[in-house]
């Protein structure tokens, strides 16, 4: 025994010293960037195949787009601060926070409900056209990765208020907000490659 | 929600006690022993296991549905299939051999043995790790369901739009074969993850890349291909599942939309799929070659790089199935030439093999044989692959029989008798018990004669014209002499009958051997690698001390040492003496994770879910439920012992921590 | 496990981090304006080039990438270049590039 407590690195118990779950999250996330690659690229190729219904030019509202970008933007801001908070152990701060992050997530969401409803009643529906199809399912997808970093966000507020984290609490602060940031830069993409540039 | 998990036994007993202090209300299941150890367990030997029985039984179904094809083109005007159970018979057969047999088979094996190999207690993940089994058996359940319930999926294993359609294939089968890919796929993700994690953090010291065994390499290789590959084909799936379950257009021809999005989609996974079958099988026999040749590999960083460029290139080659596709010369031109490419790491893996073999002295157990098979066989469909290779020729070869010959060269003769290489050389260290060797032979010669009976035809019948997924030939159009069709189709079912007598013989020998097998010694054969620096069966903790690596083949350097003067290789110390060695110096604490009920139950809400997309959103609402009460569970469960029972990690570096990620 | 706490010395402040964010509203406040000025013929370039910074600029400071061990560069850009590779290969064999 008195051996193997001799050998320097077992006591790093990992081989790169890194964290089992952050190298998780970041293959995970390298992993999304082909998922949402596959759905951006049928968008793109699908944008300009419209038989009925409205084109993309006539049905986006770039200045609504933009606030509701921006808001999902500066979420990310938020939730760095959250980090920061966890790694200071301010455990108050860092609730504040992560509830910041979640309504600024919330408030994008409203949004996307919102726009999608207007684009419904201008005719653009999920089967109406190719573009219906690979707009509605591109953004949609996104959607669904925000609401469920929304539920992350408020289980780990409550999580951490009845103390339940019986592991590193900033790192798993740190992974959620690795999930959150991910999913903010893929908009940063569809933002400019679906709504700005115009088909 | 990341819960670090962490737990106790001891040497001494391996009931695992769960404190119910820990974090009150969700207490985690302790038994060590009967079915409830099994359904609940987080161990990567029990989940290996359970995956090669999950796998094997689907190795039987898609045998089953293989056999039945043959009877139906075995003669003229074939009765046994209609053309709609014809056609239902070789989707399913391809998607269950691919997705429920090889691909799980290949996971069974790196699940129980990368973490041996590497000198680890577990994987990264634990309960992922049974997330991951249970998700795949409710996959697989989910896709084979469909046969009771109106009808199998029918478009071909690679499920062409717009045959995958509404429109050409009404019946839910389809939809089944989606919802059952779609878990099946969630459950390979997080396994590759937890893999690949597993090799990057969990070697045992001294153990840096270059020392990792070739199946561990191999292994991580096919992970990284997973990880980047599957959410491919999940796009491609999800378009599918929209288009068939809620009315998108995006295969709809009349409005404009492209098939061959869903060919590409589907081959930028595909081709790398294809690697994912036959890698593990290269890693397999990479080990099994040079135990039994009694040589070091040779080339050892040759076949870790060319297993690597192999991977990376693979992502590159995936439109030379859509030769035939009217793609255009330039990118035909292109995917040609790349794929040629892709030979030459493949071909060094080969001369790697043979020069292991070369002045070996070689052993000829049965796992020996099958792994020479795979070196000659996957050599044959090696090298009809290349001829395929070159677009002109290919575009005679698409869709011809000559294909069916070429893939089942490979994916039968290399894939299948790698793993089955795998069954005899790790059966010891598994059950403790040796497979009869007598049993092994007549196992091996009957699949070698039985395939190359089976499949050596299919290279005339498909140059003689004969298309494949063709559910009934006529005499009036079989030509004669030589190039009889009639002749060489009754020449491959009864080879497919001698083919399922072989694999029979196996199953017969797993039987005998649990029966009445003889007891393995502790390193039945001199072997290499640290997974026999171990008892047979592995104890739950695998190594009752972590060992320190200084060698490739550690195990192999504690038994033999360089004669300074001769340079021969002489004989220190023997398997035994060092298992029992590690025995008398195990480590005092060491934790391993408790059983956990969440990851089945999970899994259960993941299948239901997906029924609902068949089934209305009732059913929906009631899985996306389940899926949310596991998983407040799983993010809640207490590990099982408060901090103050654990040495802290710095103190006596004898404590290996296993963390979980949910 | 407990082992990251390197990397926090690394970060920026949190003054630091507001900074990255204010310049990455400017650079969106100067996407959006190519909806409402004509840039001509720099228009695509320029907004490929605004997103591609931004993208980078999440990635590496607020995701910490670049403090962090490569590692995770490693694992995260491989999959992002192999998305790039294939998805582009894909788009060109539509001939999406030429019309
Ligand atoms: C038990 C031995 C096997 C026999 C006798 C057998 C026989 C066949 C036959 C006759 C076909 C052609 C059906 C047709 O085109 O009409 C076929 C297709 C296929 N088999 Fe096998 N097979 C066996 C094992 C395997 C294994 C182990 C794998 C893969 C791991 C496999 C993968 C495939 C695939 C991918 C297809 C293509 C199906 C399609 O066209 O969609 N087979 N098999
Ligand atoms: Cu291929």
């Amino acid at each position: 025994m008195a051996e193997t407590a001799t050998h320097a690195d077992q006591a790093h118990h990992s081989s790169t010293g890194l964290s089992n779950n952050k190298l998780a999250m970041w293959l995970f996330l390298g992993s999304e960037c082909l998922l949402f690659g596959g759905l951006i690229s049928t968008y793109m190729l699908y944008r300009g195949r419209v038989i009925t219904g409205p084109r993309p030019n006539a049905i986006f509202d770039i200045p609504f787009t933009s606030v509701s970008s921006f808001v999902l933007l500066m979420s990310s801001l938020t939730m760095v601060l959250a980090v920061t908070s966890a790694q200071r152990k301010d455990d108050s701060r860092t609730n504040l926070w992560l509830t910041v992050t979640a309504l600024l997530g919330a408030t994008f969401i409203g949004g996307q409900v919102y726009e999608f409803t207007t684009f419904y009643r201008e005719g653009l529906g999920f089967t109406t056209s190719l573009f219906g199809s690979s707009f509605y399912s591109l953004t949609g997808f996104h959607g669904v990765h925000v609401s469920l970093g929304i539920i992350l966000l408020l289980s780990l507020v409550g999580m951490i208020k009845k103390n339940k984290i019986t592991g590193n609490k900033a790192e798993v602060v740190e992974l959620i907000g690795l999930y959150w940031h991910f999913v903010d830069i893929v908009w940063i993409v569809i933002f400019t490659l679906v709504y700005l540039i115009p088909s | 929600m990341a819960i670090i998990e962490r737990s106790i036994t001891t040497t001494e007993a391996f009931s695992v006690a769960t404190p119910s202090t820990s974090l009150g209300a969700l207490k985690r299941p302790v038994s060590s022993t009967g079915w409830k150890s099994w359904l609940f367990t987080v161990d990567h030997k029990k989940l290996g296991i359970m995956y090669s029985a999950a796998a094997l039984f689907f190795f039987i179904v898609g045998g089953l549905e293989a056999v039945l094809i043959r009877l139906q083109l075995a003669a003229p005007n074939g009765k046994v299939l209609n053309a709609d159970l014809y056609n239902q018979m070789f989707t399913m057969h391809a998607t269950t051999m691919v997705f429920l047999f090889a691909m799980p088979m290949a996971g069974a094996f790196a699940n129980y043995f990368l973490p041996l190999q590497i000198g680890a207690r577990d994987v990264a993940f634990p309960r992922l790790n049974a997330l991951s089994l249970w998700l795949l058996v409710v996959g697989g359940l989910v896709l084979n369901a469909s046969w009771f319930l109106g009808g199998a999926a029918d478009g071909g294993w690679f499920m062409y739009a717009p045959n995958s359609g509404p429109i050409f294939s009404p019946s839910h089968g389809v939809d089944f074969w989606v919802l059952g890919l779609q878990v099946a796929g969630i459950a390979s993700l997080i396994g590759s993850i937890n893999l690949i994690v597993t090799v990057l953090n969990m070697r045992a010291p001294g153990m840096s890349f270059m020392k990792m065994p070739v199946f561990t390499w191999m292994i991580l290789v096919v992970q990284f291909l997973l990880v980047f590959s599957l959410p491919v084909i999940t796009v491609a799936l999800v378009l599918l599942m929209f288009q068939r379950s809620y009315g998108a257009t995006f295969f709809d021809v009349s409005q404009g939309a492209d098939p061959l999005l869903w060919q590409h989609l589907f081959w930028i996974f595909g081709h790398p799929e294809v690697y994912v079958l036959i890698l593990p099988a290269f890693g397999i026999i990479s080990e099994v070659l040079p135990t039994f040749a009694r040589k070091p590999l040779f080339g050892y960083p040759f076949v870790v790089f060319s297993g690597a460029s192999i991977g990376l290139v693979g992502f590159g080659v995936w439109a030379h199935h859509m030769f035939a596709s009217g793609l255009g010369p330039v990118s035909v031109a292109v995917f040609s030439i790349a794929t040629m490419a892709i030979a030459i790491p493949t071909g060094v893996k080969i001369f790697n093999w043979l020069l292991t073999m070369w002045g070996g002295k070689i052993w000829y157990t049965s796992a020996m044989k099958f792994a020479i098979g795979l070196v000659v066989l996957f050599t044959i469909g090696g090298l009809s692959g290349v001829t395929h290779a070159v677009a002109p020729s290919d575009t005679q070869q698409t869709d011809t029989y000559y294909i069916v010959a070429h893939f089942h060269y490979v994916l039968f003769g290399g894939m299948v008798f790698g793993l089955f290489s795998g069954f005899y050389f790790w059966w010891p260290k598994v059950f403790g018990k040796m497979l009869n060797e007598k049993l092994g032979s007549w196992n091996f010669w009957l699949m070698v004669i039985g395939m190359n009976l089976t499949f050596g035809p299919m290279h005339i019948l498909g140059l003689q014209g004969q298309p494949r997924r063709m559910y009934v030939w006529t005499e009036a159009r079989a030509g004669e002499g030589f190039f009889n069709l009639g002749f060489w189709n009754l020449v491959a079912s009864i080879g497919s009958f001698i083919l399922a007598f072989g694999v029979l013989m196996f199953l017969i020998n797993v039987i005998h051997t649990a029966r009445k097998g003889k007891q393995a010694p502790a390193d039945p054969w001199d072997a290499r690698t640290l997974e026999w620096l171990t008892t047979n069966p592995p104890k739950p903790h695998n190594f009752d001390r972590i060992p320190v690596v200084h060698h490739l083949d550690e195990f192999f350097h504690r038994k033999y040492e360089s004669d300074p003067v001769t340079h021969n290789m002489r004989q220190v110390a023997t398997g035994e003496e060092l298992v029992r060695a590690e025995e008398a110096a195990a480590d005092a604490h060491i934790h391993l994770p408790s059983p956990s009920y969440w990851p089945l139950v999970l899994a259960v809400g993941v299948g239901i879910l997906g029924m609902g997309i068949i089934y209305g959103a009732p059913i929906m609402v009631v899985g996306g439920a389940v899926v949310l009460l596991a998983s407040y569970g799983w993010a809640l469960e207490p590990s099982t012992a408060e901090d103050i029972d654990f040495a802290s990690p710095s103190d006596g570096g004898h404590t290996k921590e296993i963390a979980t990620h949910g | 496990m407990s082992t990251t706490a390197e990397h926090h010395e690394h970060g920026l402040s949190d003054s630091g981090y507001v900074k990255i964010a204010l310049i990455l509203a400017a650079i969106t406040a100067l996407e959006v304006s190519t909806y409402y000025v004509d840039f001509g013929p720099l228009f695509m370039p320029a907004l490929i080039v605004m997103m591609i910074v931004k993208f980078v600029m999440v990635v590496s400071y607020f995701m910490h990438l670049k403090f962090d061990n490569k590692l995770f560069s490693f694992l995260f850009y491989v999959g992002l270049g192999l998305a790039l590779f294939v998805y582009f290969a894909a788009l060109a064999t539509f001939k999406f590039f030429i019309a």
